[in-house]
């Protein structure tokens, strides 16, 4: 019986195990060991040349270029997710006050939730090919023909949106939230709902205006929840590989403007071919991960003592 | 019942006390914030809008011709071009990457539910050694980044067809990525779900003389089946949706390799070379049909794809 029992344990594990260690885990531990390589090519042989790789990153002005720009979204697109889903959040939940019902979502709640959800399960493949003529730098696209039938820019000088280096990061970083928000609004509602309704109803009775409601009741108790979607912001900010890579010219540019780790990345291995390189960033790019998965575990910590 | 009549007296009370403004405070009336109210509602409707018109006008694009695309972007279409439709299906090889990517989410959903849900249960019900350490190998898959395993798994994938097993650019070799990177959600939440279970049932089960196997095809799997929903669900967006893998994976390995893109890498092919400039009305047909399938799958099991998109993030 018992040794049955092992059998079949060890019969049930072994697919699975096996098809995960070999095709997601043992790729990142490959990265580890080739960044110690300088390796130009599928058929040379790797030569190991210690931390040339990583003295090599740390001279390489593209890639500093590429940490600033993911600085860039890692301190903007948390912020502004984070705030505008808890704020969709908050009034679908409990921001209605309608009928005197106690505690509810503002009217058509349950339709706005279905619907502002709807970018979260389109591919990025789609994303890119909608914001590629949306953002179509002559008069056709639809965000210039907007801007051209409300006067606000002339039909001869349409702006250039991803062809702009003053703009290219600013749109991205519509489209990242444009097509995240809709998660974390959902994310929110979740924990909203997990909250006992008689500690809002405590609130209003004590007299609570909505904002004070929001800042002193919700937000301390959605506290934990915030900060899971902060990392996970953060991981999209230090990622925004498929974005950058299909919408920008170059990808990356234009001049570099737009150029993030991930896509430089990218261009290292399979453009130049210099896979031990690459591995370099890639190992890099986990190291910043990992920093802010850190940061935000202290920063969940100190704020639970405060409760 | 007494709720109501202090939740609407509650404004009056609340007014003096709080510090707002005064305007803001004789506009906020009978309704508690009434300012506030029409200002959020504005604010919702201009969210909902600005999620939804994009969207609606590519459908609509879909159904112009080119140079109502180009001259008037805003109007409604003249008369319906279904020929966008089979000009993208055909001309545009969408019909072609549609079934690709059917093949491939048919049996990549398929052997990534019978896996994880199988690793899932022996860990959620059965104690040996080492058991957490396989679980938490498993969930450790959660937090990494996809494009960071490119560089190496498509060298592997490149090794192995050297020795003589084709992966790159085959349906069985992304079929077998996808698993394995669908894995560790599916064990992750099929692993809560599975502990959730009575253990009264399996108990008689065995009692009975049913081996672990039967136990678990013919009584527990058939019993979780709202969670195999939510995850199955999840697993079918996330398939049907993933670009990263299949731009890496599947290009011809020579002149002589069949085209074996999926409809993500095939309509972003189709937006990069040339077809995109000279057939717009073909490019959003594509998008069109690429898009709704997914979203009438969203909008049927919205309540589960919801709580199976939170789930991991919450627990």
């Amino acid at each position: 019986m018992r040794h049955g029992q092992y059998r079949f344990i060890a019969g049930f594990l072994a697919i699975p195990v096996a098809l995960y260690a070999f095709f997601m885990v043992w790729p990142y531990i490959q990265d580890v060991f080739y960044s110690f390589d300088e390796w130009n090519g599928l058929d040379t042989t790797p030569k190991f040349i210690g931390l040339g790789n990583y003295s090599r990153l740390l001279r390489d002005d593209n890639f500093r270029g590429a940490v600033v720009h993911n600085a860039f979204f890692l301190l903007i697109l948390p912020v502004v997710t984070i705030v505008l889903a808890l704020f969709l959040a908050f009034m679908l939940n409990v921001g209605g006050r309608g009928g005197g019902a106690g505690v509810q979502g503002v009217r058509g709640s349950s339709v706005y939730k279905v619907v502002l959800f709807f970018p979260q399960v389109l591919s990025v493949a789609i994303i890119v090919i909608l914001y590629q003529s949306i953002f179509q730098t002559d008069g056709t696209g639809l965000a210039n023909a907007i801007l051209i039938k409300l006067h606000i820019i002339s039909a001869q000088n349409p702006i250039l949106w991803f062809n702009d280096e003053h703009w290219v990061r600013w749109c991205l970083l519509w489209v990242l939230v444009w097509s995240g928000f809709g998660f974390y609004m959902v994310l929110f509602s979740a924990a909203m709902q997990s909250i006992p309704r008689d500690i809002f109803e405590a609130a209003l009775l004590d007299g609570a205006s909505r904002s004070k409601q929001f800042f002193r009741v919700t937000l301390p108790l959605l506290w934990d929840t915030v900060s899971v979607a902060w990392v996970y912001l953060g991981f999209i900010a230090l990622d925004c590989f498929a974005l950058v890579y299909a919408l920008t010219p170059g990808p990356g540019g234009p001049n570099h403007a737009s150029q993030v780790m991930s896509t430089y990345f990218f261009h290292t291995a399979f453009q130049n071919g210099q896979y031990g390189y690459a591995c370099a960033m890639g190992v890099a790019l986990a190291v910043f991960s990992l920093i802010l998965a850190v940061i935000q575990l202290r920063v969940t910590r100190r704020d639970a003592v405060e409760f | 019942m007494t709720m109501e009549t202090h939740s609407a007296g509650v404004p009056t009370f609340a007014a003096p006390a709080a510090d707002q403004p005064v305007r803001q405070r004789q506009a906020g009336g009978r309704e508690g914030g009434g300012t506030l109210n029409v200002f959020s509602q504005a604010f919702l409707v201009l969210w909902a809008a600005l999620v939804v018109l994009p969207l609606a006008w590519a459908v609509l694009s879909a159904f112009k011709d080119d140079k109502q695309i180009l001259s008037s972007p805003f109007s409604l279409p003249t008369t319906l071009h279904w020929d966008n439709f089979s000009r993208a299906w055909t001309k545009g090889h969408i019909g072609d990457y549609f079934l690709h990517t059917v093949v491939v989410i048919g049996f990549g959903v398929f052997f990534t539910m019978l896996l994880g849900s199988m690793a899932a249960y022996v860990l959620a019900r059965y104690q040996f050694r080492g058991n957490r350490a396989v679980y938490y190998f498993f969930v450790a898959g959660l937090t990494f980044p996809v494009f960071l395993a490119l560089t190496p798994l498509f060298l592997t994938m490149h090794n192995l067809g050297n020795a003589g097993i084709p992966m790159l650019n085959t349906y069985h070799g992304l079929i077998l990525v996808y698993v394995a990177y669908s894995l560790p959600f599916t064990v992750f939440f099929m692993h809560s779900f599975f502990k959730t279970l009575p253990t009264s049932v399996a108990e008689a089960a065995l009692v009975d003389g049913a081996s672990h196997t039967t136990l678990f095809f013919k009584v527990m799997l058939p019993m979780a089946r709202p969670g195999l929903i939510s995850v199955g669900i999840f697993n079918v967006i996330g398939q049907w949706n993933q670009y990263l893998l299949p731009r890496v994976l599947m290009n011809p390995q020579s002149g002589f390799d069949a085209d074996r893109s999926v409809l993500t890498q095939g309509l972003i092919n189709l937006s990069i070379n040339g077809g995109y400039k000279s057939d717009w009305s073909g490019l959003f047909a594509g998008m069109t049909i690429a898009m709704l399938p997914i979203l009438v799958v969203y909008v049927i099991f919205q309540r589960q794809v919801q709580s199976g998109l939170t789930a991991g993030t919450l627990k």
